[in-house]
This record gives C-alpha cells, structure tokens and sequence, in this order.
C-alpha cells in the first residue's frame, strides 16, 4: 500500500481511526492492534491522573479537510479515538531541498538514508509522550475547568501525535521500527533508568505557569520541528507533520493565552490595590497573583532550556538530514535561495576571544542555528503582545527574551557564563545574581502555594483571568469538564 | 447595498499561527505582516474552511458595517473596533450556523444586511443544528403544478410531533440531504422557504409546509438532478427527514394589519408568500393594509397554487399572474405588469406603511429594480432615495437563489 490510498474522510468504524486505509494492510493492522493495548495501558499508567473516567470536551477530527476536522463533544479521554491521520497528498510532489532536490518524493524509506530518518523519528516521537508524563498531576490544581480541558486536550493530541510516530515505524521500518515502538512506551520522563532522550523532557512541569510556559515555549520547538519534517522528501512523514501542525496550533494557543491571562490578573489587580511598581513584590503577592518578575524568570528558564532542544548550533547530523532531503528548513518553500546551499553561508553567534560574534559559516553546517533563530524570532512575537497587554494595563514593565546564550547546556555557549541580556560575565558574578536571572526556591515556593484546584463550573482561580473567548464558541462558564 | 457582514480577526486573541492562511482557499483573502493577520474584504468568499482549524477562534468575527475596514486599517489595530450596533441593524443574526447564515448572505446580497419590518415578531432561529436537526415526518407530498408539464413543484407537508418548530412567515428551514458525497462527507444543507403560516399547515396541528420544485440541471451535455430538491419530491407520506433552523431573522411579515405588503416573486419564491397571504386571510380582513402579488411562471399550468390562488377574494389578495410562455406575443415577466401597475405601485412607495419583498430566482431582482427605477421616474421620484429609506426602515426585502 502506498500513500495513494490516503483518504480525506477517515474510517471511524476500524478499530484504530485512520485515513491510511489500514484494514487493507494486514500486517501493518495486525502490528499496530498489538500496539495499541500497551498504549492504552501507558496511558492508563502514565496519562493524566485521576481524571480518566470523566467527561471532557474534546475536539476530534473526523476528517483531515478545513471543515472535517473539528468535531467537539464530551468524551472520556480513554474512550478518545487516536488515530493515523495524514493530510491530503499533494500530487506531483518533489523534494523541496538538499541534493535529492527536484526529484519525486519518496514512498517507501531509501535504503542509504533508513537510520537517519528512523533516528529523527523516534526523536519526535519521544517527546510526545513524555509531555503527557511531565503534566500528568495538573488536573489536580487546574484553575479552572477550562483550563483542565485546555491541558486534557493538549494531552490527548500528544497522544495522537505519538501514534503517527508510531505509525510511521511500525509500517515502515519493519523489527526494529516495531521495537521503538515499543520502546516509546517504556521509557519515562525524569526516570533515571530509562529517561526520555532530550533533556527538557526530563524535567517535571511541577505547576500551572510552568504548563504555559512550557506548552508556549517548548511545545513551539515541538511546531519548528514539525515544520522542517513536513519539508521531508520522505512523503509520508511530511504528511504526518503537516497534519501534526494544526494540531500544534492548539497547543500554541494554550501557551500564550495561558501567559497573557496571568499576566492580565496581575495588572489588574496591581491597578485595583493602586500598586504602581512591579518590584513591590511583597504587595503584590498579598493579592494572591503572580509579580511580573517571577514571570520574567520563569520564561528565562522555560526559554532557555528549550534553546538547548535545537541542538548544536554547528552540526554535522543536521546537515546530513537536510542535504539528503529528510529534515528542511522553516518556511522552506518561501525561501528565496537555490535549496541546496552548496555556496551559501549563514551567521551563527560564536565565542570569539570573549565576544560574542556573528560568524559566517557554511549554511549547511548551520541549519540547527537557523532554526534556532527562526525560533527565537516567532517566540518574540508572543512576548511582544504579552507586553502590548501589560502596557495597555499602564503598568512599567517589559517582558524581554533571554539571550540565546544564556543559560545553556548545549552548544557555542555551554562553557560561558552569559546574562540574559547578553552579557559575558565571570561565574562567580553570575551565581551571584543567579536569584535575579532564574526562579528561585521561594519563586517556585510562592507558585506552588497558588496551585489550588478551582473546579466550580465558570469559577477562575485568583491568580489567572478567564478567557476572552470559550472553546467552539461556548461560554466561559462552560462545563468543560463533568466532574460529577 | 446598505451593510456588509465584514470578515474580521481579532488580534487580541489571534496568536498568529498562520493556520488559517494555510487552509483558505481563495489566494490573499487572508495576508499578514509582522503585526497581525487581516482578511481582504474584497477577496473573502466566506467559505468558512478557515473557521474550524483556528485554534483560538479569533477569525470568527464578523461586523456589519457600511465601508469595509480596508487592510491598512486592520494591520494597525491592536484590538477589534467595538461592533457598531447600527439601530437598525439589531437583531439581524440570521443563524447560529455559518453554513447557513452564508447561505443566506448569498441569497440577500441585493439588499445587503437590513433590519426585519418594525412591526415583525420576534423570530427564534436555530433550535435545531447539523449537530441535532429535527426529525419531521412527512404527512403529504402533492403536486401542485400540472401533470405533464415539465415543472414539477411539491407542496410537501412535515409533522414535527412533539418536537419544538415555532416559524414565522418568511423564515426558511435547513434540509440535510441523507448520505454522503463523494469525498464521504456530509452533504451540505440547503434552505427551504416554509410556505405555511405560523400556526402550522393545518391550524394548531405542529406541521408546516414547504414548495419544493424538482431541479435538472445540464452539464455537459447530460441531465444532472438536482440532489435535495429530488431527494424531498420523492418522499412518501411517513418518511422521516431531518431538518434544522427555523432560519431568518430580517426577511418576515409585518404583523400590523396597517401594512402594506407587495410581493414580488417567480417559481417557489411564492413560498413564503403563500405563509403571508395564508397568514392574512386566517386573520380575516381587519385592518387597512393592502397585500399585493406580482407572480410569474411560464404558464398557468406550471405556477405554483394556481388553483388555490382562483379562490381568493381580489379584497383579499390583489394578484397578478404573468406567464412568460404563453402564445406568441404575449410573452410577459413580473418586471413588465409592474409597469402596467406604475401609478398604483408609485403610490405605495410613497406611502410609509408599504412593505416590498421580493423572492425567487436571482435573475428577477435586475428587471424589478429596473421598474421600480422607471416608475419613479415617471413619478418624478427618486428611486435610489427611497429605496434608501425603504432598506435602512426594513421595508424592502430581498431573498433570491
Ligand atoms: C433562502 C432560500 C430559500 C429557498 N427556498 C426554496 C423554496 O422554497 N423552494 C425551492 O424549491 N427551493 C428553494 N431554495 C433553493 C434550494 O435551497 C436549493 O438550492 C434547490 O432546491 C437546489 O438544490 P438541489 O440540492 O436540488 O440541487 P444541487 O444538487 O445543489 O444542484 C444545484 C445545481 O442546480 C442548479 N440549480 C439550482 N437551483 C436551480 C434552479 N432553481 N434553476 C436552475 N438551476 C438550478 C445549480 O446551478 C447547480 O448547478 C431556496 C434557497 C434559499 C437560499
Ligand atoms: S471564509 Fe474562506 S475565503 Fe474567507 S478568509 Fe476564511 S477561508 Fe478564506
Ligand atoms: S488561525 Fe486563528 S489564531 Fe491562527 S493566525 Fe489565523 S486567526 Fe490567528
Ligand atoms: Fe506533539
Ligand atoms: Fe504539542
């Protein structure tokens, strides 16, 4: 079977969702029905605790068209039907870039490029399930009932996304793809035995606007990374990405509306107590809000760690993966070069004799540091309009992004010590400002204190504003949840 | 046109995640820059393929507004403009289902968005969705234009049982074809003008009654049938249909027996006519107000209650056939008997208790405002002035398809 048999509508009736026509293709079917109990087990282990056998309302799509895709109802999240969706095929599709370029996309994996491409899809698909582990005990300090459907839908579309990893394995890399498959459902977030691959995925998203900030911060890495694989020569994992992507859209959406409501109530009721300076910390959080700087460091931290899922700046394995035509760049098909970049350099920020310096380097090389950029520009736009708010609110302060040398792990700048302005600093002064760069204990202490559940139907927690707009047009006191 | 139902983004919600662009059909209706995304007003086709993907449901916005807000505008706009309720814009909302109400934006585009007449009852709309239609069952099916010829329309009746379907004259209802098309989705819904009065085809039964003709269509050299329209002529007695609305909010009766109501229509655009006049002659003549009926139809065999239009009072309903293929000479169309009308006519648009509706297929609207234009004319008055007035007043109605 090839992607030629992929549908718009999709067959609800099989026993797995899908648009791929899957009963046509026994062994496929048969691999992934013995897959899908030990995914329902994961989720029953690993999924959101507690709230299982409650209704939510969900969006499914029941078609991969504008119009079939978004179906709303109250579901049981178990009861949530995952599926293989794959967006419509483009007919006549080459490969947009690298040294294949021009030649027709392919349908089944190219022998000489199979570990590289299986590589890459096991990287993405084991993000997707660690998010859902990292957020599992938020439903129980959700401050809202939307924002608990807000998050079980995040995690049912993360789900989603790990089965169109899945898929892609287990139909095209035969054993071993069947083996990570598998293998995706038993390492575990922050386990030290068997950890998730990246690092950010370790870490525990241990409060609420540390579940904005993620879902805005880092889920965004998770929306650049799709749209490079949605470049792909290799077609059906370009169709899996790109129909990936409107999902990603919605967790885009929980992320800045998350921050921006947060920071609204702080403004408020700043303005309501006649507080002027955001500093004022300790008035501010009589109030029961969130002050404007343990924000700013929440996103310096959130920011920063996810500047270390691009990888290395400089980059050997990425400039494989684009020059044979698997993993491209953002908005590949609006860039105006030859695609293939043979002669083209690119600036990537280096350490030069204790400066930071743009270096032209070749662009191949410097595809993680283009994408890292592109990044870092689309995560500004939000910050942006979160400070747009704040100063319609008439209140002095201005959210900025951290340098991207700050804070890192990975890369040209993990051995240096750099503030989020930008500026190259001795350890030592760096630890000893430390408290006004990144969270502190008392930061997180203070956080955590506010993480009480608010369950009542249209009832918003004291520190988050409610939404301008309800989901699919609902109202704000909607019960997105039926927790009776 | 007076208003434009203008498409718009609200930057305050929108996180500019460019899915919408990626999902519309129509290339620039929807652009952006650095700041915000913006819909072209002349390019938007109101499709609505960009309405469900949008993750924050900021490109469900929707103004009336006499001059579109051009794109400059709207790239500068750090929140919508508050939605100017125009006084005589109020309650206008056709449907609560865009499928629907674009439908019927369609189908007044030659008015534009007015206001229902001020004497109108308040209509309800949308009790019943794609979602969760109504289930009638259809209590008759009769053809209502002569055997042999080639117009077929259908007075067909549907029972709604204990199931809430309150209508008023003029409102149209959603019939959703059974099946599935040829990508598997649902079919779309089209609209039906309910063609009985609002205490149903029989009185205080919960039924009302729709005039349905059976469309052929050519394409390429072959007959293609109509899908819904076939679909409810063939219906037999017991068969059950599902139906959402009631639709229409501005295209309705005046209630005041002082009213004036002209009617101008072809074909089914009787439908809603038949609910008005039927509606009159329930009430009994109580009042001042003259009803007034310019109808065409090729032949008498072929229009629509012919019949039952023979047996009203000229006190009642004064009527005025026209057929457009009888004889040799006598050819005749609506636009044509409205002049011959002109003094009567000029005088009811003088006077402010008039109300003009027109219904039917679009082609009519061109050749009834041409008269209306002519007829001022003759009467030294000022068409486009009155017509104005008449919109802004919601005193002229415009519903074609
Ligand atoms: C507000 C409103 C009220 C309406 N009220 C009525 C009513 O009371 N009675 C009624 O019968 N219809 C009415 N219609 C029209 C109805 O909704 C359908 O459009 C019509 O029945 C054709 O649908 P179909 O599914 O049979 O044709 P489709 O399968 O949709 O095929 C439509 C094709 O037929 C052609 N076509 C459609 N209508 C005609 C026509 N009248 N003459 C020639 N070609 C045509 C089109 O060009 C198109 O190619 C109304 C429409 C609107 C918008
Ligand atoms: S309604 Fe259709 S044409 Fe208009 S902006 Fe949306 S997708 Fe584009
Ligand atoms: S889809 Fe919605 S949120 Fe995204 S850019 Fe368009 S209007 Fe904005
Ligand atoms: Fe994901
Ligand atoms: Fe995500």
């Amino acid at each position: 079977m090839s992607t030629e048999n992929v549908r718009v509508e999709v067959d609800y009736n099989a026993s797995i969702p899908n648009n791929v026509a899957l009963a046509e293709d026994r062994r496929l079917l048969k691999a992934l029905e013995e897959w899908h109990p030990q995914y329902l087990a994961w989720w029953g282990d690993m999924g959101p605790e507690g709230f299982n056998d409650k209704e939510v309302y969900l969006r499914t799509a029941v078609g991969v068209d504008p119009k079939g895709w978004a179906v709303f109802d109250h579901v049981k999240m178990p009861d949530y039907r995952w599926g293989i969706l794959l967006a419509p095929k483009v007919e006549g599709r080459t490969i947009p870039f690298g040294k294949h370029k021009g030649e027709p996309v392919w349908q089944e994996v190219p022998a000489e490029y199979r570990s590289m491409l299986r590589r890459l899809i096991v990287i993405q698909g084991d993000t997707e399930p660690a998010s859902v582990e990292q957020q599992r005990h938020l439903g129980a300090t959700a401050p809202s009932l939307y924002d608990m459907r807000n998050l079980f839908q995040v995690n049912v579309e993360e789900g989603r996304h790990l089965w169109a990893m899945v898929y892609l394995l287990v139909k095209y890399f035969g054993k071993d793809g069947r083996e990570e498959a598998k293998m995706m459902l038993q390492r575990r977030s922050g386990n030290e035995d068997s950890p998730r691959i990246l690092g950010a995925f370790n870490e525990e998203t241990p409060d609420w606007l540390s579940f904005f900030m993620f879902t805005y911060f880092t889920d965004r890495d998770g929306k650049m990374q799709l749209e490079s694989l949605a470049q792909s020569g290799f077609d059906p994992l370009s169709l899996s990405c790109r129909f990936m992507l409107t999902e990603e859209a919605h967790h885009m959406f929980v992320g800045e509306s998350g921050v921006m409501r947060v920071l609204e109530r702080t403004c408020e009721a700043m303005n309501e107590a006649g507080i002027t300076d955001p500093y004022d910390v300790e008035a501010i959080r009589k109030m029961g809000v969130i002050d404007l700087p343990t924000v700013q460091r929440k996103l310096n931290f959130h920011m920063s760690v996810t500047h270390d899922l691009f990888g290395s700046e400089l980059s050997t394995n990425a400039a494989s993966a684009f020059e044979a035509g698997l993993k491209g760049r953002f908005k590949e098909e609006k860039i105006d070069d030859d695609h293939q970049l043979y002669d083209d350099t690119y600036p990537v920020t280096q350490l030069l004799d204790g400066q930071l310096i743009d270096v032209e380097e070749n662009a191949i090389a410097a595809i993680n540091g283009r994408l890292l950029d592109d990044y870092i520009k689309d995560a500004k736009g939000g910050i942006g309009r979160w400070n747009k708010m704040i100063a319609k609110l008439g209140i002095q302060f201005e959210l900025t992004a951290p340098h991207k040398a700050f804070n890192r792990d990975i890369g040209q700048f993990s051995d240096v010590c750099v503030t989020p302005q930008g500026d190259i600093v001795e350890q030592a002064t760096f630890e000893a400002n430390i408290s006004s760069y990144l969270p502190t204990e008392s930061d997180l202490n203070y956080i955590n204190s506010l993480m009480k559940p608010c369950y009542e139907k249209g009832q918003y927690a004291t520190w988050i504003n409610p939404p301008k707009v309800g989901i699919n047009q609902r109202p704000v006191d909607f019960e997105y949840v039926k927790l009776a | 046109m007076v208003f434009m139902r203008q498409h718009l983004i609200d930057p305050e919600v929108c996180i500019r995640c460019n899915t919408c662009e990626e999902n519309c059909p129509i290339e620039g209706a929807i652009e952006h820059n650095d700041d915000n995304y913006v819909v072209n007003a002349a390019l938007c086709e109101y499709c609505m393929n960009c309405i469900a993907p949008c993750p924050t449901g900021a490109i469900n916005n929707w103004r009336n507004v006499r001059q579109p807000y051009s794109l400059e505008q709207q790239y500068l706009w750090d929140e919508l403009p508050a939605s100017i309720e125009w006084a005589d814009t109020e309650g206008t909302t056709e449907a609560l289902e865009e499928e629907a109400n674009q439908i019927l934006d369609v189908a007044h585009q030659g008015s534009g968005v007015v206001p229902a007449p001020a004497t109108a009852a308040r209509p309800q709309i949308n009790l019943w969705s794609q979602g969760s239609p109504a289930k009638a069952i259809v209590a008759g099916n009769y053809r209502i234009t002569e055997a042999g010829t080639e117009s077929d329309v259908r007075h067909i009746i549907l029972d709604f049982g204990s199931q809430s379907f309150p209508v008023l004259e003029g409102q149209s209802l959603g019939v959703i074809p059974p099946g599935v098309d040829d990508n598997g989705k649902p079919h779309a819904v089209r609209l039906y003008s309910i063609s009985s009065p609002r205490d149903g085809e029989r009185p205080n039964y919960n039924n009302l009654s729709l005039t349905v003709k059976r469309i052929a269509y050519g394409e390429h050299d072959e007959t293609k049938k109509g899908l819904a329209s076939n679909y409810m002529c063939d219906l037999q007695k017991g068969d059950e249909v599902e139906i959402t609305g009631p639709f229409g909010s501005t295209f309705l009766m005046p209630n005041d027996a002082a009213a004036h109501i002209v009617m101008l229509c072809t074909g089914t655009g009787v439908a809603p006519f038949r609910a008005m006049t039927e509606r009159r002659r329930r009430m009994g003549i109580v009042g001042s107000g003259k009803t007034m009926l310019f109808f065409g139809a090729r032949s008498a065999s072929e229009l629509p209650y012919f019949g039952p239009l023979q047996k009203l009072s000229g006190e009642l309903l004064d009527q005025e056939l026209v057929y457009s293929r009888v004889g040799a000479g006598t050819k005749e169309y609506v636009q044509d008997r409205m002049l011959k009308r002109a003094s009567d006519l000029a005088e009811l648009l003088e006077d402010e208790d008039s109300h003009f509706f027109v219904c039917g297929l679009k082609g009519m609207e061109t050749g009834v405002e041409n008269s209306f234009k002519q007829i001022c004319l003759e009467h030294n008055m000022d068409w486009d002035k009155i017509r104005t007035t008449l919109l802004a007043e919601g005193r002229y109605h415009i519903e074609t398809y």
